[in-house]
């Protein structure tokens, strides 16, 4: 093999415990991602399954109440746990990232251009006149009318969507290589919704930019990410690429995932619920999380925790001891003729 | 914007209105202001003219209409002692209490909202609770007990100031002080609060994660909006400018608006206990005003609503 060149992104055994006065909570069991240049990869999982709080890790976004373990490599140099002012060079720059509720997530009381002028400033050292027609022309790119006249109008002026554009344009200024977008779409009504979708996916190719898509949409992710990776509890149980975990998904947990789904074109049927609840950090089961709520646990899932492993596909690996056992599931788990299945997604 | 003014004018007429009317009913129902002034010995005789000369022989609904009669004129009564304008009377003791709490308003902000932002800063430190502690003293203690402590601990044992009366700086020190101390802590827990409030919020995490340095954060994003709530405790602090100092100006003997309001409250002096009120009540609502008028500057979001509102 000829030298590889360091993905963009890694993270390795990533752990985030939260200080709860008496003891911590660990919220994050050690996750891993490998993100190239250019890719993008989606996050799913219910509410509370740790996909935006890896990211807001990795960014040392969590605040002092957070004690995070493992490794975060940006171009093979770590910047977990650097120092806040190293950390802030790096935000906005090489990673952006926008949130789940845009009218919140701007500053109420700054207009448009200050608050996307602030990063072209701190990212690109423009000032004046330069920063003002590069705000104009941003805002142009993601699909505002009138950019010139929205600059000087505040976020309470502009709806949901337009002032998700206006995020977009804020995280497109400092160019950066990665862009993190937790839940962009869930505040959104659905026609705006494929409209910022199909922005983000435009942005991406046009600027060979990483995106990583946050969400707890399955459909939201299988026409925006190359690869997908499941959460659960912490946890990643399973990833693949996106066709392939739509076609066959592996893990208990994605499969009830995809069984809650409704189908388009197919015959109309009851949709399937996960049983039971997503158990808090707090109190986990011991062994596999997930065994709780799953049809095909036995007692060994309740001992130990499964890690990821191959799944029938090259990188495809799901965390479940079951794998074999599961209807469509091969009996052969890695055959000698696979290629050996990479760590990471 | 012009209706917006003029709705707010009108309000606050009607509310000096109810404020003089409620304070002329509840004087004359709880003290005879003849007995009150000439003495319970005074022969009935002396009584019966005061009463007389003061028209408070007349029904009370009498009374009233000739003074709202009177007060639409310009005329606020004269004062039932000495006879004098009852405004001219209150009016030369106004620099005297400004004087004492202009100094300790901007003592009140000058120290209050550091502390609360730095109580904020670093929430459950050390130096969070030592600001809380001092800040909990400061505002459940009564204004008369931390006087008399202060006088107690600078005036009497340590013999830096005088522990009363008026004429210089120094006797100005002890109230500006108390007033001080107390208003301070008022305002460094609601800037606390508010702050934290700010914090909490999504677009600080924005401002951190497009990469704003920590103290930027603070100063371009997290202040300006953390200012709109601590507004309205200042402005209330402004309001009560002329007013707020009538415990601490009885303890040190301070001759300005608050004791005038208690003697002549005492002495049932009618004329000038309403121009009191009055007084206060006009700051009160000239200061809130003033307050909803810097919400629209501050605060983008409320000149929207202003406009509507007055359109």
């Amino acid at each position: 093999m000829s030298v590889v060149s360091e993905p963009l992104l890694t993270i390795k055994n990533l752990t985030v415990e939260f200080d709860q006065g008496a003891h911590f909570v660990r919220a994050l069991h050690g996750v891993d991602f490998v993100i190239e240049r250019g890719q993008s990869i989606g996050i799913v999982g219910e509410s509370g399954c740790g996909k935006s709080i890896t990211w807001l890790a990795a960014l040392g976004l969590l605040g002092s109440k957070a004690r995070t373990g493992g490794s975060v490599r940006l171009d093979g140099q770590e910047i977990l746990n650097c120092s806040d002012r190293a950390l802030a060079h790096l935000r906005g720059s090489r990673i952006a990232m926008i949130f789940q509720d845009p009218a919140s997530s701007l500053n109420p009381v700054h207009r448009i251009g200050r608050q996307i002028g602030e990063a072209l400033r701190l990212h690109r050292g423009l000032t004046g006149a330069a920063a003002k027609a590069e705000a104009t022309r941003l805002l142009d790119r993601v699909g505002m009318s009138n950019p010139a006249q929205r600059l000087n109008e505040y976020p309470h002026e502009l709806s949901g969507g337009m002032n998700q554009r206006v995020m977009i344009a804020m995280a497109l200024a400092g160019e950066p290589d990665l862009l993190i977008a937790d839940e962009p779409t869930t505040a959104l009504d659905a026609t705006i919704q494929a409209q910022i979708l199909e922005l983000l996916n435009n942005l991406r190719r046009e600027n060979d930019m990483g995106l990583v898509l946050i969400s707890h949409d399955l459909g939201v992710v299988a026409d925006m990410a190359e690869r997908v990776a499941v959460m659960y509890c912490g946890r990643v149980v399973e990833e693949s690429q996106v066709d392939r975990l739509f076609d066959a998904p592996r893990h208990p947990y994605t499969r009830g995932l995809m069984a809650a789904l409704p189908d388009i074109d197919g015959p109309k049927r009851r949709l399937k619920a996960i049983p039971g609840m997503v158990p808090p950090p707090r109190n986990l089961p011991t062994g596999c999380t997930f065994a709780p709520r799953c049809d095909h646990a036995t007692e060994a899932c309740a001992s130990r925790v499964p890690g990821l492993r191959p799944a029938g596909a090259p990188r495809h690996r799901a965390a479940c001891f079951h794998l074999e056992d599961l209807p469509g599931g091969s009996r052969q788990p890695a055959s000698p003729a696979q290629q050996p299945v990479q760590e990471t997604v | 914007m012009f209706a917006y003014i003029l709705n707010r004018v009108a309000r606050a007429v009607l509310t000096l209105i109810i404020i003089v009317s409620l304070a002329f009913v509840i004087l004359r129902m709880s003290g005879d202001p003849a007995i009150m002034i000439l003495g319970p010995e005074a022969p009935p005789q002396a009584v019966e003219a005061f009463r007389k000369a003061w028209g408070l022989d007349q029904p009370i609904w009498v009374q009233y209409a000739k003074y709202f009669g009177a007060v639409i004129q310009g005329d606020l009564g004269n004062s039932m002692r000495d006879g004098r304008a009852a405004l001219e009377v209150v009016w030369e003791r106004v620099p005297l209490t400004l004087a004492i709490t202009v100094p300790a308003l901007l003592l009140n902000i000058l120290i209050g909202l550091p502390a609360g932002v730095l109580a904020a800063l670093f929430r459950n430190t050390a130096y969070d609770r030592l600001i809380m502690m001092v800040s909990v003293i400061g505002f459940t203690v009564p204004s008369f007990v931390m006087g008399l402590t202060l006088s107690l601990l600078l005036a009497v044992w340590l013999r830096l100031l005088p522990s009363g009366g008026s004429g210089t700086v120094a006797h100005a020190v002890l109230p500006v002080v108390t007033m001080g101390i107390i208003g301070a802590a008022v305002i460094a827990r609601f800037t606390r609060s508010a702050m934290l409030e700010v914090l909490g919020q999504p677009y600080i995490r924005t401002a951190s994660a497009k990469g704003v340095p920590w103290s930027q954060v603070i100063t371009r994003h997290a202040l300006a909006n953390a200012a709109i709530p601590t507004m309205t405790i200042i402005g209330f602090m402004v309001g009560s400018l002329v007013a707020g100092a009538v415990v601490v100006e009885s303890v040190f003997s301070w001759p300005g608006v608050g004791r005038l309001l208690v003697t002549a409250v005492a002495n049932r002096d009618l004329a000038v206990v309403q121009v009191i009120l009055l007084l206060i009540g006009f700051t009160m609502v000239a200061a809130n005003l003033a307050v909803d008028l810097l919400y629209g500057w501050v605060d983008p979001r409320m000149r929207t609503k202003t406009a509507t509102a007055g359109a």
